[in-house]
């Protein structure tokens, strides 16, 4: 198995090296720089600030001097945002990104396997038409219009004693209370797809023909559950946990706008409009890597939870 | 009295398109120690008669009638009662032994449950058991085997593993839904002589369902042949194999293919078994019987001892001697 990860994580350098490669074409593709504005530069300005990011010389030779510094894990220099270098501005979102999206990824697996199980094995009762109810509206709607009704309620109509918001929708200081609304928001939208995919997995698992022999044992339906049936249930459930954790983590724009937070999602929007080559660079390198451990993760998982996978 | 008793057993499913009565009127009885096939086609309703002695049809299926086991009416136990009985004094075993077994877990895991559950043993003695009876159910290596996982056994090996497990806390009756119809023909034969030898060191009644006629030659004290939800015949194996009288048992036997006849043709039923949903208002069978008549399709033949045959129960209208100068008139292929 240890060779197994040894082996991915070479692998991984090629795929950084063309995601890296692909985007910084398409980002000199893209018409406009990071210095158009519509305040005049005047030319001299302009030779000296193309000077200082080596946007003078030709591309080839901009990108092995992105890549030089990158093998020293410097990320380069914001071009947008003055004095700032891409590694302080990641570091400054990454944590935000991370224990937001992280909790909700936790809290939503939790949540969402719970309910899953119960509505699985009452199926077609009260209990599963309220959670696949629940499950519907979380997957359909849209976070723009999720998010604003959770401020709604909890920041707008539900008072604190002060006569403030119950719980603050804005002005992120880094503290737990500011983290409530986002978090509930991200869990919100992920326990709906993890809630309806074990749903749909325990019940095929419970139709399955060991399960039968499980029954014709004479093992009480927990024990079946518990033993027999999660398992198999939750291999659907490992296959979207990745895609789910990476947006929730990296892509999380909407959240980050509704929420005023400063985090990976909005900053990389951001650097795209503004033409911030290195930000954006950076934030892609960053994603790519931050996808690539959650395949390797979910990959190890399938391997824990099925022993016919064997690496 | 006999082990088991049963009586007047129905099986219905309520469909999206209505009532299906899967079974009709079922009545059997088997003795300690004696086998019984149930033998027919697919869909003949012999898988939903032993699933519903155990407790296992799916949601939308209820069972009517008795199943008296020592007297205690099966059909009519809590889920409680009937764990208390299932895997430890009637066991089960399936037809395809690929799926039936736990894919995730250990065969170890899934036979240390079964004596953990119904003995109360360790899950150290527990151990010690399951490997005991792996190696009765003659699997090379048993004490190192007990570990793997079900995808490293073959076929006839998990079939075997599934045997063990059924076998665990020496039940009283055993049944096996198809126990070889999964395997190859050459383990086949092994699988059954397996079962008989099980049988007589563990004493054991077995409930054989199966649709190979060769099975029921080779285990089977009696059997009763189903059709469409109902017996159409039901007597000891040596009447049944070797002195048919009804015409579907004929048929099935006809079809059995010959390798001792060179050049002879694979025989088979002429149409198909009937839909559930829609069954003739008479004889299940009179569709496809060559002796059929108008009475055949409008009256079900009551199941009843045959006139020159006392010990064999059969439901057709004609009596044997007739059916058997009819079969002589037809031409030797259908």
């Amino acid at each position: 198995m240890w060779s197994y990860i040894f082996r991915r994580v070479l692998w991984a350098i090629p795929t950084i090296l063309a995601v890296i490669t692909v985007c910084y074409v398409m980002l000199h593709l893209t018409p406009g720089g990071p210095f158009d504005s519509e305040r005049q530069v005047s030319p001299a300005v302009l030779a000296n600030l193309q000077a200082k990011y080596h946007l003078d010389l030709p591309l080839w030779k901009q990108y092995l001097y992105y890549l030089k510094d990158l093998l020293h894990g410097d990320l380069g220099a914001s071009f947008r945002y003055a004095d700032w270098s891409v590694n302080a501005l990641v570091a400054q979102a990454l944590p935000v990104s991370l224990s937001i999206g992280g909790t909700s990824m936790v809290l939503a697996l939790v949540i969402g396997v719970a309910l899953g199980i119960a509505a699985a094995l009452r199926q077609n009762s009260t209990v599963d038409y309220v959670v696949m109810f629940l499950g519907n509206i979380g997957n359909t709607l849209p976070s723009f219009v999720l998010g604003p009704i959770l401020v709604l309620i909890f920041a707008i109509w539900l008072k604190h004693p002060d006569g403030s918001g119950y719980l603050p929708a804005g002005g992120w200081d880094g503290s737990v209370r500011y983290m409530i609304l986002p978090i509930a928001l991200l869990t919100i939208i992920n326990v709906a797809t993890i809630g309806r995919i074990m749903r749909a997995g325990l019940i095929e698992t419970m139709s399955s023909n060991f399960i039968r022999t499980a029954r014709a044992k004479g093992l009480p339906l927990r024990t079946i559950v518990l033993r027999h049936a999660i398992r198999p249930a939750l291999v659907p459930v490992a296959s979207v946990l990745g895609p789910l954790a990476i947006s929730s983590i990296t892509a999380a724009v909407v959240t980050e706008t509704v929420f005023a937070l400063p985090g990976l999602g909005k900053l990389i929007v951001n650097a795209a409009t503004n033409r911030d080559y290195t930000l954006v660079l950076g934030l892609v390198v960053l994603v790519t890597i931050i996808a690539m451990l959650f395949s390797l993760l979910i990959d190890l998982i399938y391997a824990v939870l099925d022993p016919r996978i064997r690496y | 009295m006999s082990l088991l008793q049963v009586k007047n057993l129905g099986v219905r499913f309520t469909t999206p398109d209505g009532v299906i009565s899967a079974v009709n009127g079922v009545n059997f009885e088997l003795e300690r120690g004696k086998t019984i096939g149930i033998v027919g086609e697919s869909g003949s309703g012999k898988s939903q008669t032993v699933l519903a002695l155990m407790g296992l049809l799916a949601k939308n299926g209820q069972a009517t009638g008795e199943a008296l086991f020592e007297g205690k009416n099966l059909l009519e136990m809590t889920p409680k009662q009937l764990n208390g009985i299932r895997g430890d004094r009637i066991s089960m075993i399936f037809q395809d032994p690929m799926t039936s077994l736990n894919p995730y877990l250990t065969v170890e895991r899934q036979m240390t449950e079964v004596l953990e559950l119904h003995k109360g043993m360790s899950r150290k003695q527990a151990r010690t058991r399951a490997i005991e009876l792996l190696e009765a159910v003659k699997i090379p290596e048993a004490a190192r085997r007990v570990n793997m996982y079900p995808h490293e056994f073959s076929g006839g090996m998990r079939q075997r593993v599934m045997i063990a497990m059924a076998l665990l806390c020496e039940p009283e009756i055993l049944v096996a839904d198809e126990p070889t119809t999964a395997l190859d023909v050459t383990v086949q034969a092994q699988i059954i002589s397996l079962l008989k030898d099980l049988q007589r060191d563990f004493g054991t009644s077995i409930i054989m369902i199966t649709h190979d006629l060769g099975v029921v030659a080779g285990i089977c004290d009696k059997v009763m042949v189903m059709y469409g939800g109902r017996t159409m015949e039901y007597g000891s194996a040596d009447d049944i194999f070797y002195r048919p009288t009804h015409p579907y048992t004929i048929g099935l036997l006809n079809a059995l293919p010959r390798l001792d006849h060179e050049g002879a043709e694979l025989v088979s039923i002429p149409g198909n078994p009937p839909n559930m949903a829609h069954m003739p208002a008479g004889c299940p069978f009179s569709e496809r019987c060559s002796l059929a008549d108008a009475r055949c399709i409008t009256e079900m033949p009551p199941l009843i001892a045959a006139a020159d045959q006392p010990q064999v129960l059969r439901a057709c209208h004609k009596t044997g001697a007739d059916v058997i100068a009819l079969k002589h008139k037809e031409p030797a292929h259908v």
